[in-house]
């Protein structure tokens, strides 16, 4: 058993070469190990206190997330809930404030959850993933990451040190919606992300619509930019409802049956879509959707 | 195998010899003798064992004892003037937001986060701070008072 905490990205990566496991907040892997769903690994490298990895900052390409940021900076970093504001509305669902004080990006898409609330907002957002190993780096699209529950292609010596957003296109809105029993510590029964962008008359010229918690990973609507395109939201929203429900894998589980999450992942996409339109168009929409306008409510 | 370290818990250096599996939670209340952070749930859902990190409030129930190394750790007992009572203390009594108490000093944790960010919280910011700690006898809206009064209070 060891436990190290890095104090250099060389040093994380050279643990991870010899065997070690990250850690960053442990919100997933201390819980899972407490309830018996996995044993803690034997040797564990501490990787919160990189300041690399903790950066928010601009490329000339878009937004690059350290891997280490938290979700209670996500949810609040001005650039993240103007422009990527799905992925701050997300953030700002995850557990409870002290979850989202040592819960990071790279922990959430590396866990590869089913159920993860950043997953859906980052695919329709565009995102791709940057893996480091001791020995190279490599870009990987998240369609090619996630494989299935808590599993990824990376390999054990590879490290997420980034999460790379492009730049949003112009006037464009995007948004989360989740259905919860509860407001706090709560995992999504369904979650739909969308991301719009307008034409001149309100039409819809181009989106995307992704699913939580309907698939053995977050779902990719394939079919959604062509559903809604030349489309006014609410005509969008509608089709994208069926197309969704259609396009989903639910199980039942102790959270909801199968039928449940057929049906209202449907009505989550659609209210995504109509939110998403709403902040294309220049309408504030607070952070998390969920809290400001209520997940029950008619969009 | 045991690790030694050093943990910083309300401003003393303990050094202690755990094993990596620990989590603080049971290292404050079994090595340190810290028994005001209580375990609820372990499973972080109810915020019975709420701790600050370096200011913010964690679960200490889900937090290996060795993460917290180098970081500042304040428990209930670090609240404490030697005189008297926090603020937060007092008024959780006077309004009447204390039963068991089970749970009091996790709120504690999380409302002295909030108040310490966000000195005039709204209603929705304070349930929005306590909502990793549950209360099974209050009903809330007594702690709700506590922590409003203690914002304007000041």
């Amino acid at each position: 058993m060891s436990f190290t905490i890095a104090q250099t990205l060389d040093e994380a990566l050279t643990a991870l070469a010899a065997g070690a496991r990250p850690i960053a907040g442990g919100t997933d892997l201390v819980v899972g190990v407490r309830q018996g769903k996995a044993s803690l690994p034997s040797s564990l490298v501490a990787v919160d206190r990189l300041d690399e990895l903790a950066l928010i900052e601009p490329t000339d390409r878009g937004l690059r997330l350290g891997a280490g940021v938290t979700h209670a900076r996500l949810m609040t970093d001005p650039k993240i809930v103007a422009e990527y504001t799905a992925l701050a509305d997300a953030a700002a669902l995850v557990g409870s404030p002290s979850t989202r004080n040592v819960g990071t990006i790279g922990g959430n898409v590396m866990n590869a959850s089913p159920a993860m609330d950043t997953g859906a907002p980052l695919m329709v957002l565009g995102a791709v993933v940057k893996l480091q190993s001791a020995q190279r780096s490599r870009v990987v699209e998240l369609s090619d990451l996630w494989t299935g529950p808590g599993e990824t292609t990376a390999a054990t010596d590879e490290l997420c040190v980034a999460v790379d957003l492009p730049s949003r296109p112009t006037p464009s809105g995007s948004a989360y919606v989740r259905l919860e029993y509860r407001r706090a510590m709560e995992i999504a029964i369904v979650g739909a992300a969308a991301s719009v962008t307008l034409n001149g008359d309100g039409t819809i010229s181009a989106g995307s619509v992704a699913l939580s918690a309907v698939a053995p990973t977050i779902l990719a609507v394939d079919d959604a930019n062509a559903v809604m395109a030349d489309q006014q939201p609410d005509a969008a929203a509608t089709a994208i409802a069926a197309v969704a429900s259609d396009a989903a894998l639910p199980i039942s589980d102790l959270r909801a049956s199968d039928t449940y999450r057929r049906h209202t992942v449907g009505v989550m996409a659609a209210r995504a879509v109509k939110a998403a339109a709403r902040r294309a168009s220049g309408e504030e929409i607070g952070v998390p959707v969920n809290r400001a306008i209520g997940v029950g409510a008619v969009l | 195998m045991t690790e030694p370290l050093t943990l910083t818990v309300n401003g003393v250096d303990y050094p202690v010899n755990v094993d990596m599996g620990r989590n603080l939670l049971g290292v404050l209340r079994n090595e340190l003798g810290l028994t005001g952070t209580k375990e609820g749930c372990d499973d972080s859902e109810c915020g019975a064992c709420m701790v600050l990190l370096d200011g913010q409030p964690v679960n200490s129930c889900s937090y290996l004892a060795v993460q917290a190394e180098g970081r500042s750790v304040t428990t209930v007992e670090g609240m404490m003037p030697a005189d008297g009572l926090h603020p937060l203390q007092r008024t959780l009594l006077e309004e009447g937001g204390v039963q068991c108490g089970f749970c009091t000093p996790g709120m504690i944790m999380s409302a002295s986060a909030l108040l310490e960010r966000n000195s005039n919280p709204s209603d929705e910011e304070i349930r929005i701070g306590l909502s990793g700690n549950l209360c099974r006898c209050t009903g809330y809206a007594r702690i709700l008072a506590a922590v409003a009064r203690t914002a304007s209070e000041g």
